[in-house]
């Protein structure tokens, strides 16, 4: 088996593939000569199919008796003969082939091939059964978010009552991955907007000679709104889609089957850890968020706008309550737990292969954001009427 | 079987470790043209280490292996997608794809490696499926069959190019017995009319005794082959206990101490 292209086999003479010999009678005999495999198939099906039509065959017999190596891809060009001959009712006959032919045959229900033709289709439903198994689905997608968050807050109060029954262990782990691991990036991204909100509204006040309220600006906008807002997309992108594949990958391989017969609740074993987890970490990095911002403020407005570090941070301060700060921080408390809600009920989804974790992942992610989104909006609302 | 004296694959003085544990040492065997090979031995004694060397997904720490002349082992890309096409591998546990149906899992190579019209490798997958006794599962996903379905599909994925050397890891673990005497009536009707090479790791001594042509036992403690040659003269004339032991199904412990038990 080397690595022959077809064009090459096309070259070669076709007398070295088969012999065709018409009779007076019309009778055509094909004697198949050599190798014939998953190399050549493709040629010869092409060419002798020509050939015969050529012919005009009143009938047609094979002989397989000179081929040293017979699979079914063999099988396959005798298969293609034998339609297109029983579609223009011509007999066909096929000659004692050799013993290894002949088990490829049967191996491949040559003599019953019908055996293997296509079942039919089901066909499609009509549109109004598709529109009710939708409905239905959505209603059910529905009700499995209420029962996984009933679960999820029945496994709390449990918690609370037995924190023995936590794994504590894997609590610190999951701090780590969701905080510790994601400071830097936190970090980098809230320097670069704190540079990027303070040099934009630089070009405004500067104007008004009011560069001093950059600091302000800066100060409010990243604590009460897009601290907590930067922080949960990021760690929706990190963690939540790691929660999701991880607990998906365990559902495809049983793991959380097992863990059910074992007596475990699943919710309790997999997503409360990972929902205080998040709870706990993410508010801190929202802290850290701030920080860096405001540090990437203090940068421009020094080198780029004339102002003192002292007087930065005198207005920084100025601004800040700490009403803002508890505000950021609470929303970022219910950002935690929304994304990492959404992430574990999208791994606990999952059904079938390999595919549908990629599914889950996206679509924690997905979902997060727009969690956060959601209900950033609905803090809005409730601090505008406050 | 033209020529039985034509190697197909050697192995030659293979070490392998994982980290640092050594797994084999210096192990040598040939795989002659036409050969049913049964590699056997206990849990965790690198059978599966030493599959995975033979098909290249491993590189071994020292020594060579050829796959019908072609050194996989320190030979070039281009060399090595040559043997790649003259083999094909039935994984432990199917490793289907699953985002495709069975038929798109037996016609991607298909289609990949012939110029076969569309209608042409339809009706080879349905004959590839028919000969595994899967017909009317094309359009299923792996997730939606059995544990047995799942091996019989892989296996005719395996066998979509009809490659020259089938290797296959555990083919009848978890079936059950009919199945498994299917496989194993499937395996030695391919060996049989179309001379595939195969090398079967096993634990079944069904496939040791009535499919295999020749056995290469395994051992942990040894780290390499302990005994190899035909399983009908090794279980009865063996001068080592623990090849003789692994054929008859005993354990460690004497009669008496199971008396006791």
């Amino acid at each position: 088996m080397n690595m022959r292209s077809p064009t090459v086999e096309t070259a070669r003479a076709k007398t070295e593939f088969y012999n065709v010999v018409t009779s007076k009678d019309g009778a055509v005999g094909i004697q198949f000569i050599g190798r014939i495999d998953h190399q050549v198939a493709a040629v010869i099906l092409k060419m002798l199919l020509d050939d015969v039509k050529h012919r005009r065959p009143r009938q047609v017999t094979v002989d397989l008796n000179r081929v040293t190596y017979f699979d079914d891809f063999g099988v396959l060009i005798l298969a293609e003969l034998r339609n297109w001959l029983d579609e223009n009712q011509i007999p066909f006959r096929l000659v004692q082939p050799p013993v290894k032919a002949a088990e490829i045959l049967t191996l491949t229900n040559f003599d019953n091939m019908d055996l293997c033709a296509p079942l039919p289709r089901p066909k499609g439903n009509p549109m109004i059964v598709r529109l009710g198994d939708a409905a239905i689905r959505t209603a059910d997608n529905v009700r499995h978010l209420v029962s996984f968050l009933g679960s999820v807050v029945l496994c709390m109060l449990h918690a609370a009552r037995h924190p023995k029954s936590l794994r504590w262990g894997d609590i610190l782990v999951l701090m780590q991955k969701t905080g510790v691991d994601a400071v830097p990036i936190v970090g980098l991204i809230s320097f670069l907007l704190g540079l990027i909100m303070a040099f934009v509204s630089s070009l405004q006040l500067a104007q008004f000679g009011a560069s001093i309220y950059v600091a302000r600006l800066v100060a409010l906008s990243m604590v009460s709104e897009l601290g907590p807002i930067m922080t949960a997309i990021v760690v929706s992108g990190r963690s939540g889609s790691a929660f999701a594949a991880e607990i998906g990958s365990m559902r495809i391989s049983d793991e959380i089957d097992a863990l059910f017969t074992m007596g475990f609740s699943p919710t309790l074993f997999l997503a409360v850890p990972r929902i205080i987890a998040a709870v706990l970490v993410v508010p801190l990095l929202t802290l850290f968020s701030d920080l860096f911002a405001i540090i990437g403020g203090l940068v421009i407005s020094v080198t780029m706008l004339d102002l003192t570090v002292s007087t930065y941070v005198d207005q920084t301060i100025k601004a800040l309550d700490l009403f803002e700060f508890m505000w950021g921080l609470s929303k970022s408390v219910v950002f935690a737990a929304l994304i990492s809600w959404i992430a574990c009920l999208r791994g606990f989804e999952v059904r079938g292969g390999s595919a549908e974790v990629g599914n889950a992942a996206t679509s924690a992610v997905v979902s997060g954001i727009f969690l956060i989104i959601l209900f950033d909006s609905m803090f809005a609302v409730i601090r505008s009427y406050w | 079987m033209e020529d039985n004296a034509q190697v197909m694959i050697t192995v030659d003085h293979l070490e392998a470790r994982y980290g640092d544990t050594p797994v084999l040492k210096d192990v040598s065997l040939d795989v002659h043209k036409g050969e049913i090979l049964a590699v056997i031995g206990g849990s965790g004694c690198g059978k599966t280490t030493l599959l995975r060397h033979m098909v290249g997904l491993r590189q071994p720490l020292s020594g060579r292996i050829t796959i019908d002349g072609i050194d996989i082992t320190n030979g070039d890309e281009a060399s090595f997608a040559l043997a790649l096409q003259k083999i094909g591998i039935l994984f432990q546990g199917g490793a289907l794809f699953g985002s495709m149906t069975i038929a798109e899992n037996v016609a991607l190579p298909i289609e990949t490696y012939t110029d076969l019209p569309q209608s042409a490798v339809n009706a080879l997958v349905r004959m590839k499926l028919c000969s595994v006794d899967l017909r009317g599962y094309e359009e299923h996903l792996p997730s939606e069959l059995s544990g047995g379905m799942i091996k019989r599909a892989a296996l005719a994925r395996a066998l979509a190019l009809n490659p020259q050397i089938l290797f296959l890891d555990e083919p009848t673990a978890g079936l059950d017995p009919v199945i498994s005497a299917e496989i194993e009536e499937l395996i030695l009707r391919i060996n049989h009319s179309i001379g595939t090479t195969m090398v079967i790791i096993t634990h079944s001594l069904n496939i040791i005794f009535n499919v295999a042509h020749r056995v290469v036992m395994l051992d942990k403690s040894a780290r390499g082959v302990v005994a190899q040659g035909d399983p009908n003269e090794m279980k009865v004339s063996s001068p080592d206990p623990l090849v003789r032991q692994f054929f008859n199904r005993q354990t460690s412990l004497s009669k008496r101490q199971l008396w006791r038990l």
